[in-house]
């Protein structure tokens, strides 16, 4: 007699493997205890389960061998130097930072031109930073991408687009909200299937909405081509020569002029 | 994404899954190897959660490419199998020698849900999850797979003509 319908396949299953709550483990083993035959079945499955723990938990002892220890440690040994260059160039803008402030605290307005000049300096540092990062390369990420539009339109106060490079090899990974000197920027990051990065730096200027031609600036090993079009001002920052990046700032430009 | 850390303290679970997939040292340190290295490649799609889970699955994903592109190789003949195709320095106790050459007469399929639910102890549904099957899938492969491996333990041949609803 059973309280919760016939015991079925699945029910036994449910017991081997310790799945039943008490009223049912007691159902199924009354219904068990019926016929010796259903007894000698689902024991039968029980121990195969101990046989499989008795045959392979020895592995879970075993050290583990170094090849494989090797493929996981070896990604945390890439990123590590370039870090260590990271840092440095963080040291030396924060010194450019606080210079710059003293500047600005003794000059009431400093030429627009300046303002452009520190552009390509902040792209590749946050480039220099973020695009080793192996563990948190974005915020947010590009299975989020319409997420992204929005929450960084909404933070820099100005429609923000998301250029395609698929054209070029280069995925998007995703995206983060940065500090600038005057309010927040974005970064957007790529990555092409040899694991070269690509960043795509990004902040809203004030009033003027002037447009510039591209200039090239290189700062350590990142290049970066920069313009202003519109509202914002744009960096694009890789660790490969001009001539490969210029058609990928071609792209950008193309994509996300107005 | 995941922490090296976390990763590394897996790895002895993925071993044990892989060995009892293969039964061979060898071959099972290797897809544990390809699926580290592809769990490192698609880590930033990994969202924090079950690690293990995501981490079978994409064993599973990898084994299953492995022996799709071998032909369907899976299914060896017990006089095929190495006498002492695991652990050959340890004195396991018969049972268990058998066990491991049934198992390798399962079929692949029949033999990843059984290692998932019997000796990993995932639920029939993150199984199904893993496995990228219904549930109802992987009860009837896990049905399958205990019933061949009690007749081949056992001596038995014949399936036994049995009710499988009773009131």
């Amino acid at each position: 007699m059973s309280m919760h319908g016939p015991i079925s396949e699945d029910d036994l299953h449910s017991w081997v493997d310790g799945r039943l709550d008490a009223a049912r483990r007691a159902e199924v083993e009354a219904w068990l205890a019926e016929d010796p035959a259903r007894v000698e079945r689902a024991e039968a499955w029980r121990k195969s389960n101990e046989l499989l723990h008795a045959a392979y938990d020895a592995v879970l002892d075993e050290p583990v061998p170094a090849r494989l220890r090797a493929i996981v440690e070896q990604q945390r040994r890439r990123p590590g130097a370039v870090r260590a260059a990271a840092v440095a160039a963080w040291v030396t803008v924060g010194a450019l930072i606080g210079t710059g402030l003293g500047y600005r605290l003794g000059q009431s307005s400093p030429a627009a031109a300046d303002e452009l000049a520190a552009l390509p300096r902040q792209a590749a540092v946050a480039h220099a930073v973020y695009s080793p990062e192996i563990k948190h390369p974005v915020e947010v990420g590009a299975d989020q991408e319409q997420h992204l539009v929005t929450w960084l339109t909404k933070r820099l106060g100005a429609p923000v687009r998301i250029p395609d490079l698929a054209s070029h090899g280069f995925a998007l990974l995703g995206g983060r909200l940065l500090p600038a000197t005057d309010g927040p920027s974005a970064q957007f990051m790529y990555e092409d299937d040899a694991g070269r990065r690509l960043t795509l730096y990004l902040s809203v200027r004030d009033g003027d909405t002037s447009t510039t031609a591209f200039r090239y600036a290189q700062e350590n090993d990142v290049g970066v081509f920069y313009w202003v079009d519109g509202r914002f001002a744009y960096a694009l920052s890789g660790q490969f020569g001009r001539d490969a990046l210029l058609p990928l700032a071609n792209t950008v430009y193309h994509q996300i002029s107005p | 994404m995941f922490s090296d850390d976390a990763l590394l303290a897996e790895i002895p679970r993925l071993r044990r899954y892989a060995r009892g997939l293969t039964g061979d040292v060898a071959r099972a340190d290797d897809l544990v190897q390809d699926t580290l290295e592809r769990a490192l490649v698609k880590g930033r799609l990994w969202r924090p959660g079950n690690l293990r889970a995501w981490l079978l699955t994409m064993m599973h994903n990898v084994f299953v490419n492995q022996y799709r592109a071998a032909g369907a190789l899976d299914y060896r003949a017990p006089e095929d199998l190495p006498e002492l195709a695991v652990r050959p320095q340890q004195q396991d106790g018969i049972e268990v020698r058998e066990l491991e050459r049934a198992l390798q007469q399962l079929s692949p399929e029949q033999r990843e849900v059984l290692l998932l639910v019997g000796l990993e102890d995932l639920s029939y549904q993150e199984a199904a999850r893993v496995l990228g099957t219904p549930v109802g899938t992987v009860m009837s492969r896990l049905s399958r797979a205990r019933e061949r491996l009690r007749q081949v333990l056992s001596g038995q041949t014949a399936v036994p003509d049995y009710l499988k609803v009773v009131k």
